[in-house]
């Protein structure tokens, strides 16, 4: 094992420019190890995110050569071929500052989604009764786990080339709230995913599903979605 | 790509499989055989199933490929919305008219 | 920003979607052309047999057996994302677009072998 990784660094905003540095190599290292390390002894002006440190949060997604990845998750000796790392913020984002981008526009695609929960009860009803072999229920269950780190939306192609396109995180979020028989604001979710920038963006491309740090499968959500809004489409439930 | 043009879309693309499956065989056989144009033409000339098949099979091609333009045209070019549904509006014009001027030159008698 | 970040379009099912979109912009742009020499038919069948004659030509036939993988690979690819958009989800995607891909060669194939 090499004793020094170069590591390359995105500086500055959307006009900046890959920074080098040396950083002693460890064993058990991971990424946010690297940047933090880069930070505290090499940098202190370098800006990034991170919280828990261990997976939960998903603050911490960079694009590390090439692809984007929770940084706490990522062990230096699985991507550093040749003791060499390449470090940028995450695409299809604005850059803020080095590696920490703005993530409103991430945000605002869950809301264009209808990627809310609404109620259809009070808290005086009786709780609902959901069998957890339900199959609606699974079809959510299996879906419900993202902590929208943004990892799928900026790996997804149709999000740089499509600025309509709610993306895979939005999208995959109003799939399990389509499946949740609790909720009443399907009428207008299907609407909104049946229109243009929508599911039916979708290419199947797969990158969200390759690059989710939880394992979800918003292709596969995006595909249940297009049937569903093609079905009440088809019996009149939505116009186009 | 909304639900109508998804629709559409994906209608003509399943008219479609077995049409452009029957195409490749014919053409296989065709140049296989080395026929001449009198010969397709002697075969294909008043044919009502031949104008039937590739008349539709045309139909769904002048649908079918303005939509995916439209998408390829919003993607990877600069051009607004509006004139992405335009030029592939024109281009599906271009493919009706030119397509069933094609398929009346080899089945009117 | 560089190209070093866009590492993910690396993945084999991101290639399949580029080659049924290059695949289908190729099919749209030969089209037209097609359509117009069928067309020739019209004004009389002597332009249409010097032009089937001119195709016989082995660089023709080539280019013949090419576009016979590009529609093939198109259709099978459009018919693997049918499947994924109508049918329940089934994993291991990339096998489906690799046995898509070597169909299509194989139909080209068979062609070729046999005009050639």
């Amino acid at each position: 094992m090499a004793e020094v990784l170069e590591v390359l660094l995105w500086r500055g905003g959307s006009n900046g420019r890959y920074q080098t540095y040396e950083v002693p190599r460890r064993a058990n290292q991971t990424v946010l190890d690297v940047v933090t390390w880069v930070q505290r002894h090499l940098d202190a002006t370098l800006s990034y995110r991170f919280a828990c440190r261990v997976g939960m949060c998903g603050s911490c997604a960079m694009t590390v050569n090439g692809r984007p990845r929770w940084t706490c998750r990522t062990h230096v000796s699985k991507v550093a071929g040749g003791g060499r790392l390449t470090i940028g913020p995450i695409e299809n984002l604005p850059v803020i500052k080095d590696l920490a981008v703005d993530m409103t526009a991430f945000f605002a695609t869950w809301q264009a989604a209808n990627g809310v929960f609404a109620p259809s009860a009070t808290r005086a009803a009786p709780i609902a009764r959901i069998a957890p072999e339900n199959a609606a229920r699974q079809a959510a269950d299996a879906a419900i786990e993202c902590i929208n780190c943004a990892v799928c939306y900026a790996a997804c192609d149709t999000v740089r080339w499509n600025p309509a396109y709610l993306g895979p995180a939005a999208l995959n979020r109003a799939w399990t709230l389509l499946n949740d028989e609790r909720d009443a604001g399907n009428a207008k979710r299907l609407a909104v995913i049946a229109d243009d920038g929508g599911c039916y963006a979708c290419h199947s491309h797969q990158s969200c599903q390759e690059h989710c740090p939880v394992g979800l499968n918003p292709t596969a959500s995006i595909a249940g979605l297009k049937r569903r809004a093609m079905a009440a489409y088809l019996k009149g439930e939505i116009g186009s | 790509m909304n639900v109508r043009l998804y629709v559409w879309q994906r209608l003509t693309a399943a008219i479609m499989v077995p049409l452009a499956l029957v195409h490749l065989i014919v053409i296989f056989f065709a140049t296989r055989h080395g026929l001449s144009a009198a010969e397709i033409l002697g075969r294909t000339r008043g044919s009502a199933a031949w104008a039937a098949f590739y008349g539709l099979f045309v139909a769904a091609i002048a649908v079918h490929v303005p939509i995916g333009l439209r998408t390829v045209l919003i993607e990877w070019t600069s051009l607004r919305r509006r004139h992405c549904d335009v030029a592939a509006l024109a281009f599906g014009l271009l493919l009706a008219v030119t397509g069933l001027r094609a398929v009346a030159a080899v089945v009117l008698p | 920003m560089t190209a070093r970040l866009l590492m993910h379009r690396a993945e084999a099912l991101w290639l399949a979607a580029l080659i049924h979109r290059v695949s289908g912009l190729a099919l749209a742009a030969f089209l037209p052309l097609h359509f117009l020499t069928l067309g020739l038919a019209i004004e009389n069948e002597a332009r249409l047999e010097n032009f089937l004659r001119w195709s016989d030509r082995p660089l023709v036939k080539l280019s013949e057996g090419v576009l016979l993988f590009v529609l093939a690979i198109h259709v099978f690819g459009g018919l693997r994302l049918l499947v994924i958009e109508n049918l329940p989800w089934v994993g291991g995607q990339k096998w489906f677009a690799a046995i898509a891909a070597a169909v299509a060669i194989l139909a080209a194939i068979t062609f070729l072998v046999s005009v050639l």
